[in-house]
């Protein structure tokens, strides 16, 4: 059994409430190493907030509850820097004051030889498509460039999951294709799960995962569960969390 | 649309095209003739005391003048000092607390310590840490023995090293940093960035130090710099708690140039060159350093090191915020005191006997003194509102001119030392038969109103969305009407804070009264910078409190207005 095997996020009754309202109903979710659930719903319905709460940077309006354990570890408590969760917005959000390399680099965690830190970027910049442009700065790059920019520092930083919060909504068509299998790529060869959330379906189509579609919850229905754990190896017991049902190909 | 309203020329529309120009010069023309008005008597030629030939005699007075390497080393060292600390005091409280609910808390708070004059906060700081005053009155005597205000040499007020002038300034600088930090951190995407830092694994003090700090710093370059040239410059809180033998190049400057002998003000005038370049010096050594620190940080910002929680640097940060709080409060609150104490001898902690009299005695005095000031104030304010509103209005509307894009110049007032370039005012308006007059003295007024009050209001305006006037306009409104009707009562809120800002800072304004007013135009800060010679406690408390109330009074309006629905 590989080590990255114990990686595995799960999401154990997860409630988040803003003005006493819940936002979707209660969720229960297993992600495995490498797989990638996509989360969906329309706008409002409280998936940003939802991956806020997983990396820990829900605003103080919202109040939640429920597990999130990865690795064996739960994380509710910890802070967002100890939780060995990569994120990767819509916007690159590369450093201005530092250069493509340096974006990388300090992804990179303290305690290894400059050549080791300089060969690790260097390679990654290769990786991404991105060589000969560490000295560049990052606001001379095109948004595809940036976007692997970023993936790159994230990965840098070995964590052990990956959420993804549209990262590929401000991308066009082709690019966009082009950047999913890109991630998804990495993601899975670095058995991370991850969490994709979206409004595209044709995110949702490309993860290949299952998918989990948020919906508010019906009226008065506060607390009682009605999400089960996705299955990866059977498509066919995708979680139910709306009366609509998932979206599938 | 907008180039043909232009063309028909009417009068405002042609008030409007020259706004930033005649902006520039109501601010550039006083600065660039005092300065020469400055320099023409250190090189000893100054008509009016019949010195009328060239020479280099000044410099030489100037060099040979005892107490001078002390008096410049004096300034340097309280500038640099007061800055830095205020600077790393608030960086520190933006550092702990960006992430957290205490931001919103020390916002707040700052309002009032950001209204209340530097001079009015000197007298309550020196009430308070003097030996006879409030501190050791607390301990005393059952903790240090004293029976008697102990005779303590080189410590509390006036100490031979500019310690309390230090603390003086930290109290009122770093507030001001403070605000202007946090006004740049609401520019930045200051929670993407930091969401992104700590998800890599970053504490929230490295993140604001390796991710912010490095985009948030230019935005404060120029407060800063505003804030080294003041320390280095100020005049009013150095005579009331700073050293005074020697005292600092300003305060010496000042007392050369005021003092009995009509011969030394070239001199004088050639310490205040000496000033200006020595500001010069100190911005430019200022921003060598932060440049060297930023090139060094480098090789440390992408190392990787993460840093932890930073649980006791946040104690730390929010203890030195705390006490600086706590000290400008105590001393407000010890000012109040004294202003109604009849008896408070020396180790009791509150007055004996308690007496309206100190009022009494002082109304009519001081209600003249309002009035003068509140006159000066709401004029200079009125002024720098309209010609600021001007400006804002022709960059919004019209293409940008030379003179429109050059108004970075506003912050000009606010580098140059006033010692620099009010005595050449001075010295032109004695000439012109100008001194001691109501223009004068509301003109110099505006030199430093119009800073504060357009760099208050730029960021509002340039955030308005133009489809609130664009709508009044496609409903048939003129441009004037879409002006007067929509957008200045949209931003009434922000239009009443700047003009409470302007006059707060009309009001704090000491060596422009003096040197325009001729010493015919008493208002409060002068007449209570005056008082702080004669040490009767009542009276600077009473005058210290109005001084203070007025801008407070201000804010209040300010803050009512802006809630009001209309």
């Amino acid at each position: 059994m590989n080590v990255h095997d114990s990686r595995i996020l799960t999401l154990g009754d997860i409630r988040i409430r803003l003005l006493d309202r819940l936002l979707f109903a209660p969720l229960n979710l297993t992600i495995h190493p490498g797989e990638v659930v996509t989360v969906m719903g329309p706008s409002g319905c409280g998936k940003s907030t939802l991956l806020n709460y997983l990396c820990g940077t829900l605003p103080p309006a919202f109040e939640a509850q429920g597990s999130v354990r990865l690795s064996g570890r739960e994380l509710v408590d910890l802070p967002v820097e100890q939780r060995r969760i990569g994120i990767l917005f819509q916007d690159a959000l590369l450093f201005p004051h530092l250069s493509v390399a340096d974006n990388l680099a300090f992804g990179l965690q303290a305690g290894q030889s400059r050549q080791t830190r300089r060969l690790r970027v260097e390679t990654a910049l290769l990786d991404a498509g991105l060589e000969g442009l560490g000295g560049r700065d990052p606001a001379t790059l095109s948004a595809g460039q940036r976007a692997r920019a970023a993936l790159m520092r994230t990965l840098l930083a070995e964590p052990e999951a990956l959420l993804l919060d549209e990262p590929f909504s401000k991308l066009d068509t082709e690019l966009r294709a082009r950047m999913r299998t890109f991630v998804f790529e990495h993601a899975r060869q670095r058995r991370l799960p991850t969490l994709l959330v979206t409004h595209d379906p044709a995110d949702a189509d490309d993860a290949g995962g299952p998918v989990v579609v948020l919906d508010r919850p019906p009226a008065l229905s506060d607390g009682n569960p009605t999400a089960a754990a996705a299955d990866p190896e059977n498509p066919e017991t995708v979680p139910r969390l709306a009366p609509s049902g998932p979206r599938r190909p | 649309m907008n180039r043909e309203t232009a063309r028909r020329g009417s009068w405002s529309a042609l008030a409007l095209n020259r706004a930033p120009a005649l902006t520039l010069f109501i601010l550039l023309a006083p600065i660039a003739a005092g300065l020469l008005g400055t320099l023409l008597p250190a090189f000893g030629w100054l008509p009016v005391v019949g010195a009328a030939d060239f020479s280099l005699e000044p410099w030489r007075a100037l060099w040979a003048a005892p107490g001078l390497g002390q008096s410049l080393a004096l300034s340097l060292w309280t500038g640099f000092a007061a800055t830095a600390l205020s600077l790393l005091l608030a960086l520190a409280l933006l550092a702990t607390c960006h992430h957290t609910l205490w931001l919103r808390r020390i916002r707040q708070s700052l309002a009032p310590l950001l209204a209340v004059p530097h001079a009015a906060l000197a007298f309550g700081l020196a009430f308070l840490i003097a030996p006879s005053g409030w501190l050791a009155r607390w301990f005393s005597p059952w903790a240090t023995g004293w029976e008697r205000p102990p005779d303590l040499a080189g410590f509390g007020p006036q100490d031979p090293w500019g310690l309390s002038l230090i603390l003086a300034l930290l109290l009122k600088q770093t507030p001001y940093l403070l605000f202007m930090g946090l006004s740049g951190l609401s520019q930045l995407p200051l929670e993407s960035w930091s969401s992104v830092a700590r998800s890599l694994g970053y504490g929230p003090i490295t993140t604001f130090f390796k991710v912010i700090l490095p985009s948030l710093y230019p935005l404060l370059r120029l407060p800063v710099f505003a804030a080294l040239a003041f320390s280095l410059t100020v005049v009013d809180v150095a005579l009331i708690i700073g050293p005074s033998t020697p005292p600092t190049l300003a305060v010496q400057a000042l007392r050369w140039f005021n003092g009995p002998e009509l011969t030394w003000r070239l001199p004088a005038a050639a310490a205040a060159v000496l000033l200006t370049l020595l500001v010069l010096i100190a911005l430019a050594t200022w921003e060598g350093m932060v440049r060297l620190l930023g090139r060094l940080s480098r090789f440390w910002v992408i190392g990787g090191w993460r840093g932890g929680m930073g649980g006791i640097a946040r104690r730390l940060a929010l203890g030195g915020g705390g006490a600086v709080f706590a000290c400008a409060t105590l001393s407000m609150g010890g000012l109040l005191l004294w202003s109604f104490a009849q008896r408070w001898p020396f180790p009791l902690a509150w007055p004996e006997r308690w007496t309206p009299d100190n009022w009494i005695g002082q109304s009519g005095n001081l209600l003249a003194m309002i009035g003068t000031t509140s006159i000066i104030g709401v004029a200079a304010t009125a002024l720098a509102l309209g010609l600021s509103l001007a400006c804002l209005e022709h960059e919004a509307h019209r293409r940008p001119t030379f003179a429109g894009r050059s108004l970075w110049l506003l912050y000009l007032p606010l580098l140059v030392p006033q010692v620099g370039f009010l005595f050449g005012i001075q010295v032109l308006l004695v000439w012109g038969g100008l001194d001691g007059g109501w223009p004068a003295l509301v003109w110099t007024h505006v030199l430093f109103v119009l800073p504060y009050v357009f760099l208050s209001l730029a960021d509002p305006w340039r955030a308005f969305d133009a489809r609130y006037e664009q709508t009044a306009l496609a409903l048939g409104a003129s441009r004037a009407r879409a002006f007067w009707r929509v957008k200045l009562p949209l931003l009434r809120g922000p239009v009443a804070v700047a003009a409470a800002l302007g006059f707060s800072v009309s009001v704090a304004q000491y060596l422009p009264t003096l040197f325009a007013g001729a010493g015919r135009h008493a208002t409060i800060t002068t007449e209570a910078v005056t008082l702080a010679s004669g040490g009767n406690r009542r009276v600077i408390g009473a005058f210290a409190v109005v001084q203070a109330a007025l801008p407070l009074l201000g804010f209040a309006a300010a803050l009512w207005i802006a809630k009001r629905r209309t």
